[in-house]
């Protein structure tokens, strides 16, 4: 058993960063160009690390499945991106965005990642201003600011409802750059497979060509994993259509450790469902909740009539509307942390106060803030997201309130990693939101792109190198010529022959949609140990059943789409029952997991005394049950408290 | 400057230069005609003394260069804007209203221009400038010489206006010739601004409004040119 | 569930093996579609019909599904993205439609564009002329405070306009000529309206320019048909501003 060393440096916290980077072991740049590099997925994380290794002088390979690295799904984040500038002189400082990043994920992250997290954030919005994104800015010509849930400080910068696109951008043209000066090899629309591993490390990958089904391999000295979330697991989410497990889930069954699969992130604003057609769920910035008040009738007789259509929101006075977050959390009101805005919602909604037609959404009102502030001021900040909101729905949101329902969105869960975000395979490295690093239980808004490119550009950099000081003496492989990779290669080709014969009944999408309503059903916003029971159960069944039913079209050798979207539903239907274990086994309340069981006055209750770890599940074969590894989580900076939303002291 | 006039930038600098001088070149084409509405015996002083002086010539010259250079480039783009297109059409595209019909014609319309133009040429250039540089003297057809110019025919500009544009259908294709070239000024003028970037988001709208205004002035002063030259000679024809 | 009139529809799709192979139309009929429902939704209904007839399900390009991936790409009754402004395909939602009507489908059609296979095409000259100039070359760290150069605020919204771009190639496969331009001016125009970007910003529009000839783009005529297709309203301004920075950049050497 492989132990869990988090490799976290010694000394005080402020410190450990500065004195990993001073003590660690450097490539001289000659041996550099000797050595490859993976990196599987090309979106902040990926991008970012890919253009800057290679600007270091590594040869780098970069893989995705899109038809371009400028498609990675980082590129739908709306709202903004944290960084501790205190440019608004409101008290910020890295220690206050360490803390509230700490506490906004409920006690279950690292501090020791946290704080390096606060501390290069900074440097991040440099980096991206010196590459012309644009962010937006006050008249004066200087960054502006706003502010997001789990914070008291406006410490989030942005560009309209478009940041993670032009932050992406940013990743894309460094990337693209360093592509047109042939250090980086671009694979697109190419899919890892499976990991290659020699002597116990990790040295490449095998892919399949999308549009030629051609299995290939490749050979590097170490690979980068940044291959995003799992969301899709749930069918419907905010996630794009392809983003997928898959990679994390291959290097699961080599060995690497997958921590905290359960806590999973449900945004609390995203426009309803509204049929069983429906191929994904559309996210409606977080910073929406800075001038939205959130409110359902206060008599459940509103709340009927206004399903049934009866009447429409503006219809009912103040005096019956019932701020609920408001009232329940002065102290942050409409701006607290996701999970808490997410279940409050689905209690309103479960006890009978939910409008729409299905009951199942809450209004997020702009009437208050056009009042306050006029249709300009609102137009200016929201309006794109205004836009988008109409064209889905066909309602204008300047004249009645959006309505929004929670989503699942993030999952803080994922490939265990170190300090230096190494997994438990030696040269296999995870970063961005396929690690499960730095947001514990819960994410806090406009954290994912500061932790994606603060791994890409200020962390894998420097980490990647203290593993690769000793290798520039391996020499490079030839895949054709090499016993371990052939071995890898053939089992991709059965794998997918395995695949291609059951030809059964179903389409692929009718097991992701039976698996997206157990996991929503059973392992959702609220867990009991019965559903979570019920799911593992239901899950295996599911499995099996595909396996011997599923049914894909078309030949393995060409553009396949099915082939493509089996593979990934092939590893959700083993992640989904991952989830329901981890979520079984956390007989406690934390963050984006919610165990009924577990609760106090209607509130979350966290257990530290039983469950203060990360949870790293080790693979044991399929169908076997995969053993739980624990890294005890000591908070030695800062005092464990329970999270108190309310009073504001 | 190296490989500029093979760039896509650059040909199409040459197409708004080029075509700024054709513009020009009616301008004063224009305000030239202007005169015989108020006076044949001016306009043919005028034709006169523009007749074969050296700097009309140079200044005929660079016109023509500039028209060739103008409808070869034209002629290049088309064909790599064609290819660029690929081989396969939509089988049906419907843009939204807001593409100029001019915009997606003005090799058509050019084309047109073109025609109009040789007809152009027999009718006066060739008996006029051409007929004098060649030194040929011809003869105004009879019963239309200018008092004065029986033996200048070359210069007779106001003879040849009143021999031709006598006839209704000579005139009537006149008036077609200027609406295409009304189309293709209107779409090439503010056009001219965007390709040199002498335009942005507030002077584009500006600009449009400027081009309509001044081509309608342009070829409104033809137009009314061609129609005083009929009523004026109809009658008497 | 509010009440839905489902819309029964005649697609017309064209379907293409790929690259090199003879495309064709070929007609299906999908039933009791949701107005709600989104046009690629439509899709999906109609590609898991065509799998449970044992049938090739329909190729097309498609990824967020919430209008910034850039992804998706259909041309839909004759217009890039379909029947309705300011959008992308998978923004489209059916109630622009009605019931009883048919419905062309077809791939993105422009020389720099190759099919693939049925709606899906290559666009990865997009990619190659970004890769030749599309960008600040700065290399991680070491770079100033992000206040360091105050930009006035009026520069900064109009860089953010183009460069709101999504890459999705509609502007070129709308244009007449399958020009480029929007997509280059929209890059070219954001890094030359900001500071970090104008040291190159010469390089860059040569570097650009060039490599978008080479790869058989055509040239702009000014038609104004790209910015009114295009999901994101990049103004043709930019172009503007192209062929300033361009020409500039030529007359310097």
């Amino acid at each position: 058993m492989a132990t869990l060393d988090s490799k976290i440096p010694e000394g005080d916290l402020k410190d450990k960063w500065t004195n990993y980077k001073e003590h660690q072991h450097l490539v001289n740049p000659a041996n550099k160009r000797k050595i490859d590099i993976i990196v599987v997925g090309t979106g902040l994380a990926g991008g970012a690390a890919a253009a800057s290794l290679a600007e270091m002088g590594f040869k780098v390979k970069a893989f995705c499945y899109q038809d371009s690295p400028r498609r990675a799904h980082s590129i739908a984040a709306q709202g903004g991106i944290n960084a501790a500038k205190n440019y608004p002189n409101d008290g910020d400082s890295v220690y206050r965005l360490f803390y509230d990043t700490i506490k906004g994920g409920d006690y279950r992250a690292r501090e020791a990642n946290v704080y390096r997290l606060a501390e290069v954030s900074n440097s991040i919005i440099d980096q991206c201003v010196a590459q012309g994104v644009p962010f937006a800015r006050e008249y004066g010509g200087l960054l502006a600011n706003r502010s997001f849930g789990g914070a008291l400080v406006s410490r989030t910068f942005y560009a309209r409802g478009q940041t993670g696109q032009q932050l992406l951008l940013g990743a894309y043209s460094a990337l693209s750059r360093q592509i047109g000066l042939g250090n980086v090899e671009m694979h697109s629309r190419t899919e890892m497979m499976d990991l290659v591993m020699i002597d116990g490390r990790c040295r490449g990958i095998v892919t399949r060509d999308l549009l030629t089904g051609e299995i290939k391999s490749h050979f590097a000295h170490c690979v980068i994993l940044a291959t995003g979330g799992y969301g899709n697991v749930y069918f419907l989410s905010t996630n794009a259509m392809g983003s997928n497990g898959s990679a994390a889930m291959k290097a699961y069954r080599k060995g690497a450790y997958f921590a905290n699969p359960c806590m999973v992130q449900i945004h609390p604003t995203c426009i309803p469902q509204h049929g069983d057609y429906q191929s994904k769920l559309t996210l409606m910035s977080e910073s929406l909740r800075n001038d939205g008040r959130i409110w359902v009738p206060k008599k459940k007789e509103d709340a009927e009539k206004l399903r049934k259509g009866l009447i429409t929101a503006n219809d009912i006075p103040d005096e019956d509307r019932d701020f609920y977050l408001e009232n329940r959390y002065p102290a942050f009101g409409n701006l607290v942390p996701r999970d808490v805005a997410s279940r409050n919602a689905k209690e309103r909604c479960d006890a009978g106060y939910g409008v729409n037609s299905t009951g199942n959404a809450v209004f997020l009102d702009f009437s208050y803030a056009i009042k306050r502030l006029g249709k300009d001021v609102v137009e200016q900040r929201y309006g794109n997201l205004f836009q988008m909101y109409q064209k889905i729905t066909d309602q204008d949101p300047y004249e009645v309130p959006m309505m929004i329902y929670p989503a699942i969105h993030y999952t803080m869960g994922g490939i265990w990693v170190d300090y230096e975000l190494s997994t438990t395979i030696p040269g296999l490295f995870a970063a961005g939101e396929a690690n499960f690093s730095d947001h514990g239980a819960n994410r806090l808004g406009a954290s994912a792109l500061m932790q994606g490119l603060a791994d890409g550009y200020f962390v894998l950099p420097y980490t990647v190198q203290e593993y690769l000081a000793d290798q520039f003496n391996v020499k490079r492989i030839n895949p054709a010529e090499n016993e371990a990779f052939q071995k890898a290669e053939k089992e991709v080709k059965e794998y997918i022959n395995k695949l291609m014969s059951i030809n059964g009944k179903n389409s692929v999408d009718h097991y992701h949609k039976e698996l997206g309503k157990i996991m929503w059903n059973n392992v959702g916003m609220a867990r009991t140990k019965e559903s979570l029971e019920t799911a593992i159960k239901e899950i295996k069944a599911l499995r099996e059943e595909f396996w011997k039913n599923v049914r894909i079209p078309g030949k393995a050798d060409e553009l396949n789409v099915e082939l493509e979207k089996a593979n990934r539903v092939a590893d959700f239907l083993e992640l989904g029952e991952l989830i329901a274990r981890d979520a079984l086994h956390r007989n406690e309340s934390c963050g984006g997991h919610f165990r009924e069981e577990s609760q106090e006055e209607g509130e979350a209750k966290r257990d530290d005394e039983n469950f203060m770890y990360v949870g790293a599940w080790e693979y044991k074969g399929y169908n076997q049950e995969p053993e739980l590894h624990k890294e005890p989580l000591n908070y030695q900076f800062i005092k464990v408290q329970k999270r108190n939303y309310k009073t504001g002291k | 400057m190296k490989g500029f006039f093979k760039s896509s930038i650059g040909k199409k600098f040459i197409m708004s230069i080029t075509g700024c001088f054709l513009i020009l070149f009616l301008t004063f084409h224009m305000c030239m005609n202007l005169v015989y509405v108020f006076s044949p015996e001016g306009y043919n002083m005028v034709c006169q003394f523009l007749g074969s002086n050296w700097y009309a010539v140079a200044g005929t010259g660079i016109l023509a260069l500039g028209f060739v250079f103008h409808i070869a480039y034209a002629t290049i783009l088309t064909i790599q804007n064609r290819k660029a297109r690929g081989n396969d059409r939509y089988d049906n595209q419907n843009l939204p209203s807001g593409v100029e019909w001019s915009s997606k014609n003005m090799f058509v319309l050019g084309a047109i221009v073109c025609v109009g133009l040789l007809v152009h040429f027999c009718q006066f250039w060739a008996k006029m400038m051409f007929a004098e540089l060649a030194g040929c003297e011809g003869t105004v057809p009879e019963g239309f010489a200018t008092p004065g110019y029986e033996t200048k025919a070359a210069v007779d500009g106001a003879a040849w206006i009143g021999y031709y544009l006598s006839k209704w259908w000579i005139v009537l294709l006149y008036l077609v010739w200027f609406a295409a070239i009304w189309l293709h000024l209107n779409h090439g003028f503010w056009s001219m601004f965007q390709t040199i970037g002498a335009s942005n988001s507030k002077w584009i709208p500006r600009l449009k409004t400027i081009s309509t205004v001044f081509t309608s002035i342009i070829m409104g002063g033809f137009a009314l040119v061609v129609l005083v030259a009929f009523f004026r000679n109809c009658c008497g024809a | 569930m509010a009440e839905h009139t489902g819309l029964n529809l005649t697609l017309r799709v064209w379907r293409q093996e790929n690259r090199h192979a003879q495309g064709r139309f070929e007609t299906y009929e999908v039933k009791n579609i949701s107005t709600e429902a989104s046009f690629l939704e439509m899709m999906d209904i109609l590609n898991e019909q065509l799998i449970n007839e044992g049938k090739q399900p329909v190729a097309f390009d498609h990824d967020c599904r919430e209008g910034i991936c850039g992804m998706c790409s259909l041309f839909i009754n004759g217009r890039a993205h379909g029947p309705d402004d300011d959008i992308t395909t998978c923004q489209l939602h059916m109630r622009k439609f009605h019931d009883g009507q048919t419905i062309t489908i077809e791939p993105w059609r422009s020389g720099g564009f190759p099919i693939i296979r049925d709606l899906m095409v290559d666009r990865s000259a997009y990619d190659k002329i970004m890769q030749a100039g599309g960008f600040v070359s700065v290399s991680t760290g070491g770079v100033p405070d992000a206040n360091a150069i105050p930009i006035p605020k009026a520069d900064a919204d109009e860089a953010m306009d183009a460069a709101a771009c999504i890459g999705c190639g509609a502007c070129a496969a709308t244009c007449k000529n399958g020009s480029a331009m929007l997509f280059v001016s929209a890059k070219v125009s954001q890094l030359a309206l900001l500071p970090q970007g104008r040291a190159e910003a010469a390089k860059r529009a040569k570097a650009m320019v060039a490599k978008m000839d080479e790869l058989g783009f055509g040239n702009c005529t000014n038609t104004g048909a790209c910015e009114l297709e295009c999901p994101k309203s990049v103004s043709i301004a930019h172009i503007a501003r192209l062929n300033r920075e361009f020409l500039k950049a030529n007359i310097k050497d």
